[in-house]
């Protein structure tokens, strides 16, 4: 569990988030959503340490990160997964050394351990012949597949996806967030989600805070997201007319 | 102001390099991959242009000093004296700037453009430490490069004016002989070794803190190679002002 306490962010004179407090919960997919600007992303780098927040706090098991040295803050970041918008996959290294690369980091394991590992994580993501390709020999959905199987490779806690299916066709996004959803429950993590796809809100939505401005306008799960009269939530996902009728189709049914 | 910024972010950039180590399994893979691609891979080109730069060297003292008041060994002396004590360390530095400088910065300007720095300190990797180091201890073998950069400028000179008829053998060794001091060697390595460390570090810098997109990272190698240069230009000023002088 993440637990978020009035987290403020800023740069010089502006305030980019300005007080958010949530939890995400372990085992469920915790997504945010909002528009460009919103501070999605600086959020999300906050919580990673990649950002010293300016104020507020961000507890990772009744842990809280203030209160950690350098080296516990070293520690809890091997427990954290990231999958990047751009699967950030080492251009030097093929996909098995990608995967691997963590665990030749982190532990002491022999090479035959690490590779049985990395094998177990390609084969939990799907990666079929792709292990001694390189990133740049790889289509799009393979390289999130990639991300995901480094992400996962050390048994992590926390994952963490900035909008993991970007750039990608419907039907592969959707198996990404499927993958996600399951990897989550399965291993039962902590898992955030950055992202800007209103089918990733609706099929794997458990838990969605929405930003705004740098503040939280609104929090529910994706079957209360078609309920909510929030006006900054239905104008930012009901922007489109397909998911209007969605919304007016399941409101009609839940009636 | 903005350059005191830049000169205390480039001093703690080198405290942090020296922090916490990266893995020694990890570490010498690292190395000896920056050993090929920054010494190795520069060997054909700095044998190149010594080679020919030795030879026109000579060639343009043997044609400025035709006087038949000037003895015959004079221009394998002014040679020698012209490759060690500037040639090689310094002019192939700026060279290196701009072959291994630019190489630097771009790829790790790559690097952050595409995350794969944010992916590195995610996991909680030393990133100074994982991606500049190797490049210093790389750089530790310039001085072998200079040593080679020496002898095959030399070679070349000597080729040109036998070949050329500027000089006999005679002369030419005789001059090469000539009031030799070895500390113009020792003053050549120590300026040869910093400038080693310049070339591995401002274009780390460059690279590693690049803000942007794809076309900032060709602003940052050109900017970086301008640094470098210029960094190079001031410590031989001031190394030559200590050690010669």
């Amino acid at each position: 569990m993440i637990q978020i306490n009035n987290l403020i962010k800023s740069f010089e004179e502006t305030q980019v988030l300005k007080g958010i407090s949530t939890i995400f919960e372990k085992g469920k997919t915790n997504l945010i959503i909002g528009q460009s600007g919103s501070g999605k992303t600086v959020f999300l780098k906050c919580v990673l340490g990649l950002f010293e927040a300016t104020d507020g706090d961000i507890v990772f098991d009744n842990t809280s990160l203030k209160s950690m040295d350098l080296k516990t803050r070293a520690l809890l970041r091997q427990d954290i997964g990231m999958v990047f918008q751009g699967s950030a996959l080492f251009d030097s290294m093929t996909v098995e050394e990608n995967i691997m690369f963590p665990m030749k980091m982190f532990t002491d394991a022999d090479e035959d351990e690490i590779r049985d590992r990395a094998n177990t994580a390609i084969n939990r993501v799907n990666l079929i012949d792709a292990n001694h390709k390189m990133p740049s020999e790889i289509s799009g959905g393979m390289k999130k597949r990639v991300a995901i199987a480094r992400a996962i490779i050390m048994n992590p806690k926390y994952l963490f996806c900035d909008e993991p299916n970007s750039g990608l066709d419907p039907r592969t996004a959707i198996l990404i967030d499927n993958l996600i959803q399951e990897i989550t429950q399965e291993y039962a993590i902590t898992t955030v989600i950055n992202t800007h796809d209103m089918n990733s809100v609706m099929e794997i939505g458990e838990k969605i805070v929405f930003l705004e401005n740098g503040l939280k306008q609104w929090e529910g799960t994706n079957r209360e997201i078609f309920k909510t009269d929030n006006e900054a939530v239905t104008k930012f996902v009901y922007s489109s007319e397909m998911f209007k009728k969605i919304r007016e189709i399941y409101i009609k049914e839940s009636n | 102001m903005k350059t005191l910024t830049h000169i205390g972010q480039y001093v703690l950039m080198i405290q942090k390099t020296f922090g916490k180590f990266t893995k020694w399994n990890v570490l010498k893979i690292l190395i000896v991959r920056e050993i090929d691609d920054l010494i190795l891979g520069s060997l054909g080109i700095i044998s190149f242009i010594s080679f020919f730069v030795g030879g026109v060297v000579a060639i343009q003292t043997a044609i400025n000093t035709d006087n038949p008041l000037l003895p015959g060994y004079l221009v394998g002396f002014a040679t020698r004296q012209s490759i060690i004590l500037e040639f090689a360390p310094t002019f192939i530095s700026i060279i290196m700037a701009g072959k291994v400088g630019s190489f630097i910065t771009s790829s790790l300007g790559t690097m952050r453009v595409t995350e794969q720095i944010d992916a590195l300190e995610v996991m909680g990797v030393n990133t100074y430490n994982y991606l500049i180091f190797p490049k210093i201890a790389a750089l530790t073998l310039y001085p072998f490069l200079i040593s080679i950069s020496m002898a095959l400028g030399i070679f070349g000179g000597y080729l040109a004016c036998i070949s050329g008829g500027f000089s006999s053998h005679a002369d030419f060794v005789e001059g090469l002989q000539l009031d030799f001091k070895t500390f113009h060697i020792v003053y050549a390595f120590i300026k040869t070794f910093l400038f080693a460390m310049l070339l591995a570090t401002i274009p780390s810098y460059h690279g590693y803190f690049m803000k942007g997109g794809a076309l900032d990272v060709g602003k940052a190698s050109t900017t970086s190679f301008v640094w470098t240069s210029v960094a190079i230009i001031i410590a031989n000023s001031i190394v030559t002002n200590l050690l010669l002088t």
